[in-house]
This record gives structure tokens, sequence and C-alpha cells, in this order.
């Protein structure tokens, strides 16, 4: 028993790899030329072009940030800024090539579609080879697409929308994904209709030292709902990866978006991700967001509450094991009246693995009325984990309500020794502690996705014996 | 027949402090011994100690538990054995339902009810383990929404007791100590709790129950009463001895020799 759980250590579960069939690979490392070549195999418009080299200007000249995880060890000379993994997209199963499908089908996805998945985008690589969409959606209005076809199809619509969330200039990693993005998902929900079930998308990395900058757009249209899923694993590779993703959100009145995100990049991926959401009058936001894996994760989910009384949610899960740093939280920007934001936060530590809350709560002047509720709380699995706490609170408006709250606690021998007791081997008692943790937030999961998250948990912890 | 549970010369230090100096008793299924003493007298650190707590280190002695010696097996090991312990501060644990703690806990000890003879079980479903769940607490008087509350969080006393015993009765021990299980308790909670044993009590099961006060032995009657004082048995007896404790207090004992039964 401890023999095969010595083994589930050694071997990163999603860990398996395909040989690598690719039909471009752009050189390492980043220049105009680059930039242009992604561009010209894309058979982009001519805004596109422009908008990507002048991305490119923006990451060049801004420095790294300071603050956050060490970024030191990147090398943006050593990374492929695009592959494309195969000639067309499949739009059904069977269009999908072998080994592809072969990944998919090891990671659960044809399976889960049966079941109750209605729309399928699955990236893999740089571009959506897999992307379904059930009629009654299309008949409602409803896009589902790889961002790529939706510039395509939709150049219009896409205009208009795209980087009015994330400007290049926002940081230094939206500049890079906004200079060489590739894939991601683009959603337009119309005014009124309500997607029922999930949007899910697959996101994965295969070659090595591949980085991947997918984007996303997702607009819902007044009195809309939708539920986007993305989940993330990919295999270990010996060299650092680069994940850099830009997600653009654009709530419209009395709209509703939910966004759930499970990520378990493996252990040498260094995960920067922006993701924003512009939320406008009675619209509501939530964002899932649960990080297990990467070297390095810095991400803040942000809601913009733009018009009165939009509401904005904010869960976040983060799990540092050894090595690991996981540097996340979230940020509401109270623009207008009675507006409302709730903000919480679990993250569990383990080994040499530090977990970092970093939130910002902005509350600007005439936000009359706004509410917030920040909460995070940490949990610390030994003497060496670590945990810190970044929260910045600025508030410019008298009328408002405002709550904090911070907990940092440790799994005692005590909890251990009682779980124990009752015939609960030790690594299965740490795991039980742990899942009880984040339950709160698990719950709002969806099902397959919750038994996900405890399983991974339960993989982590397994480590703890011995 | 040899007794379940046999324990020799068993010597236990905190922080380096010897807290139990040499603890003999021995106990078979179908009795109920009762351990009394004054506070301090090492009584929990006995219950802990038997259990397996990683502080509680034995420096001394033997435990052997249906003829085996336990004092090497980690807790879960002789939680699969057959030994139960119902804590005086049940910990909490959030976000874990009592019912989905029991069915692992139930399946944990099942897994490991092998090589003793009496053969492996499998593990229950998750519709066995819910009609096994629902027979205990209807035994038990207690109330359905008690499975899906969180692991004694927000519990009041008298609940985490309850939950305690339930616990007892789907883990079905061979022995069970009872660790101060009336501390904190009206006189209401304690008679309900106290019901719940007697109806757990039996000939296939051995119970000792640790007390400081006699007053839940008018609930619970044991066949044997162990008086505990400065990390000693120091007086053994019948039921009798419990009342002779409440007329005269602890002191009248500790002012003579210790005497062993």
């Amino acid at each position: 028993m401890a023999v095969d759980r010595l083994e589930s250590l050694d071997t990163y579960k999603y860990g398996f790899r395909d040989p690598e069939k690719y039909v471009f690979k752009a050189r390492r490392g980043l220049t105009p030329e680059v930039v242009e070549e992604i561009s010209w195999h894309k058979n982009e418009p001519d805004w596109m072009r422009q908008f990507r080299l002048h991305s490119l200007e923006v990451f060049l000249k801004k420095p790294l940030p300071t603050w956050g995880g060490y970024l030191g060890d990147l090398d943006f000379e050593n990374i492929y800024y695009y592959l494309k993994p195969a000639e067309n997209q499949g739009r059904t199963w069977d269009d999908v090539p072998a080994d592809i499908k072969n990944t998919f089908e090891r990671l659960g996805i044809p399976e889960a579609e049966r079941k109750f998945l209605g729309g399928v985008g699955a990236q893999y690589e740089s571009e959506v080879v897999y992307h379904s969409l059930k009629k009654e959606w299309e008949d409602k209005g409803v896009i589902f697409l790889d961002t790529d076809s939706g510039l395509r199809q939709y150049p219009d619509l896409f205009k208009e929308y795209f980087s009015t969330v994330v400007p290049p200039e926002d940081n230094k990693f939206a500049a890079l994904n906004s200079a060489v993005w590739s894939g991601g998902s683009f959603i337009y929900v119309p005014k009124g209709v309500s997607v029922n079930i999930p949007l899910q998308a697959y996101f994965r990395i295969n070659a090595q030292n591949m980085g991947q900058f997918e984007r996303t757009l997702i607009i819902a249209d007044e009195g809309s709902y939708v539920h986007y899923v993305e989940g993330c694993t990919a295999p270990i590779y010996t060299t650092d990866s680069l994940h850099s993703a830009v997600v653009e959100i654009i709530v419209k009145k009395g709209a509703r978006v939910r966004y759930t995100t499970i990520q378990n990049w493996s252990k040498n991926v260094y995960n920067l991700v922006t993701k924003r959401t512009l939320a406008y009058e009675d619209a509501t936001m939530e964002w899932v967001d649960g990080n297990l894996g990467s070297k390095l994760t810095m991400k803040y989910p942000s809601i913009y509450l733009m018009g009165k009384g939009a509401k904005g949610e904010v869960l976040s899960i983060a799990f540092a094991g050894n090595g690991q740093h996981q540097d996340a939280g979230g940020k509401a920007i109270h623009v207008a009246p009675y507006t409302t934001s709730t903000i919480t936060s679990k993250s569990i530590s383990k080994g040499t693995g530090r977990a970092s809350y970093r939130g910002l709560l902005r509350v600007e002047k005439g936000a009359v009325g706004a509410k917030s509720t920040v909460r995070c709380d940490a949990l610390l699995l030994d003497e060496t984990s670590r945990s810190d706490t970044y929260p910045s609170i600025e508030i410019n408006e008298d009328n408002v309500t405002i709550g904090h709250e911070a907990t940092v606690s440790k799994v005692s021998d005590d909890q251990i020794f009682y779980l124990r007791s009752r015939g609960i081997p030790e690594a299965e008692a740490t795991g039980m502690i742990v899942t009880g943790f984040i339950e709160p937030i698990v719950k709002e999961l969806p099902l397959e996705y919750a038994v996900e998250m405890n399983r991974l948990i339960k993989l982590e912890m397994a480590g703890s014996v011995g | 027949m040899d007794a379940d549970l046999v324990i020799k010369d068993l010597r236990v230090a905190v922080e380096g402090n010897e807290i139990l100096k040499g603890i003999n008793l021995t106990v078979s299924k179908g009795e109920v011994h009762a351990i009394m003493g004054p506070n301090g007298s090492g009584k929990s650190t006995l219950a802990y100690a038997l259990m397996g707590h990683p502080k509680y280190q034995v420096v001394g002695g033997e435990v052997l538990f249906k003829g085996q010696n336990i004092l090497d097996m980690p807790p879960e090991k002789r939680a699969q054995r057959g030994l139960f312990l119902a804590f005086q501060y049940p910990t909490a644990v959030p976000g874990v339902s009592l019912g989905n703690f029991m069915r692992m806990a139930v399946n944990a000890v099942r897994s490991g009810r092998d090589g003793d003879g009496d053969g492996a079980q499998k593990p229950l479903s998750v519709a066995e383990f819910q009609k096994l769940m629902r027979q205990k607490m209807e035994i038990l008087k207690m109330d359905r929404s008690f499975a899906s509350r969180y692991v004694n969080d927000g519990f009041s006393g008298g609940e985490k007791k309850r939950a305690e015993i339930l616990q007892m009765a789907l883990l079905e021990p061979e022995i069970a100590i009872l660790d101060e299980t009336d501390s904190g308790l009206d006189i209401d909670a304690l008679r309900i709790v106290s019901e719940g044993v007697n109806r757990l009590a039996g000939p296939n099961i051995g119970i000792i129950v640790i007390t400081h006060y006699q007053r839940i032995l008018n609930y619970i009657k044991p066949h044997y009463v162990h008086v505990l004082a400065h990390g000693q048995i120091i007086r053994s007896g019948g039921p009798e001895l419990a009342l002779a404790l409440e007329e005269k207090g602890y002191d009248w004992l500790l002012k003579e020799e210790p005497v062993q039964s």
C-alpha cells in the first residue's frame, strides 16, 4: 500500500505524452518575424497583425513584475510561441486525429461528453482541434468557437470587444499574450438566452518548452446566462514551460456569467494569467478558480463593477506542494453605486510549498452603498510550508460596508489522531481535513470537477506519507 | 479463555514526565470496567496511550489486545483490530460530513479486519452504509440530519458525545474506552448518552468507562471499579467501591497504601 503511494508520487498522473507531430512549429524565441509568421499562418486581417506587433513592442519595453513570484528563471528566448497541430479543426469526434483523440480519451473527455456535456471546445496545443456545439444553442444564436475562428467568422463583433477589457499595456504578460495569442474560446450569448449546460474546454500543453497563450473572449448580452468551464492538465517536462493566458469577459445589463477553472499544470509550468471582467448594471460575475499545479502561478481574477447593482464573486483555491508557489487571489473594483463583491480564498501549503493571497478591493468615489466581503483562509500542513497574505484595500467613498477576515490554521496532531483513531490511515486523514477545508468552494464546482478536484487533492496528500 | 485486553505494567510519559507508573488491568468481552480517579491522576493519559496518540510515549510494559502486543501499531491499526476511544474533547473536522467520515472509517476498519481469524470484510457500498447508519441512528434515537452535519463542527457538548457513541455503534469495536463521556453533560444529555452506551453493551464488547464522578455509573452499571491515582491503580473492587467513593471522596483512598486485587 505504501509502495503504491510512493509510485503515484513519481509519475505525475497526467504525465503521459504523445510523439510530437506538428504541421508547423515556429522557431524558438520571440522576434517581430515570429509574430508576423504567426499572423501569416493564421491568415489574419491587417489590424490584428498590427495589434500583435504593437503588443510585442509593449512586451519588450515593460519590465518583469518585481512583486509576486520569482520569475528570474524564465527564459523567453527558449520558448516556442506557436504550434499548429493539425491542418483543420475537427468539428465532430470522427475528424479528430487518432493520437490526439487518444490523449483526450485518457483525460476522459468523450466520456464526459457522453454524459451530459453539451459543447466541447478542447484545445490541443495552440489550436482547437475539436469543437462541437449543441444544435439548440446554435439555433438560439449562441456562438462557441475557438478564438481564431471567432475572429474569422465574426470579425465585427470580435473587433468591437477584443482587448477592450485587458489592453496589451495592462501588464507584461498581457502584452506577451496579445503578441502571440492562439486559440482559447470565443463565446457570445445573445440577449435573454440562458445556456443551461456548462460550456467546457480542455486545455493542454504538449510540446516541450511550448508556451501556450490562449485568449478567451466572452460576451454575455443583456439578461443572458452562461457557465464556462476550463480544466487544464499538462504532462511533465524537464525544462520550464510558460502558460500565459488572457481572459476577457463582458457581462451586460442583468446578465450572469460563471467561469470555472481547475488547473493542474505540471510542476515546471509558469502560469501567469490575466483574467478580467466588466460587469454592467445588475450583472453578476462569478469566478471559481482552482490552482493545483504549476511551478509558479500568478493569477488574480478581477471584476470591475461598472453598473449600478452589479455583483461580483471570486472563489479561489490554491494548493502549493513542494517547490510550488501559488500567488493567487482576486480583485474587485467598485465603480458604480450599490455594487456587491465577495472574495473567498482558501489556500493549502505543504512541504516547501508557498501560497500567497494577493487581493485588491477598491471602491471609487461615487460608488455609494458598495458592499464587499473578503475572506482568506490558509491551511498549513507542516512546519516548512508557508502562507502569506497581501490584501490591498482602497476605499474612496464613505458610505460603504467592508468586511475583511483572514485565518491561518494548521492541521493539528490532535485532529489527525482523531481520524486515525477511527481506522483511517494518516495520509487519508490529512486528505480528509484538506478536502473539508476547501469544501465550501468545491461544492460550487460541477460534479465531475468536484470529484476530480478531491481526487487530485488526495493524490497530492499521498506524498505526506513517510 | 484469554482476556481480550491485557495491560501489563504500562508506563507512559508525556514530554519526559512519567504519568503512568505501571498500570495493570485486564478486560474481557462482556465486562464493563470503570476507571475513576481525581484530576491529574492519568486517566486520559491511559486512554490516549491505549489508542496510540504519538504525544504519549510508552516507556515500559505491554498491552496485549486479542493476544498481540499493540504498542507498536499505529492508531489506525488498533482501531481496525477493534479498539475504540470515545474522546473527552472530540475534534471538529469542518467541511466533512459525519456520514462521509463514518463511511470511510467503517470501510477502513472492515478492510483491516483480516488476518485475525475474522477474515477480510468487503467495503460497504454507499447504499449499504446508509442503511447501516440509519439503523444505528434509530437504535440511538438520533435524528437523521446528524449524518449530513460536519463532524463536531458547531455541535453542542451533548451532540458531540452522542456522535462519539454513534461512531462506536458503527465501528462495532470489541473493546471501547469512554474517556470522561459524562463531562460537560447536563442530566438529560447524560441519560441519553448512557442509554446509548447501554444499548451497545453486551457479550461481544468490553467497555472501559473513565470518569471523575460516580454520576454516570448510575446509568452505566460497571462490573468492576478501579481507582487511579498518581499513575497507578490503587484500589479495585465491585460497584460498591464507586458508591463508597461518592460518600467519602478520593481522599479516603489516597491516604491508604496501594492495594491491587
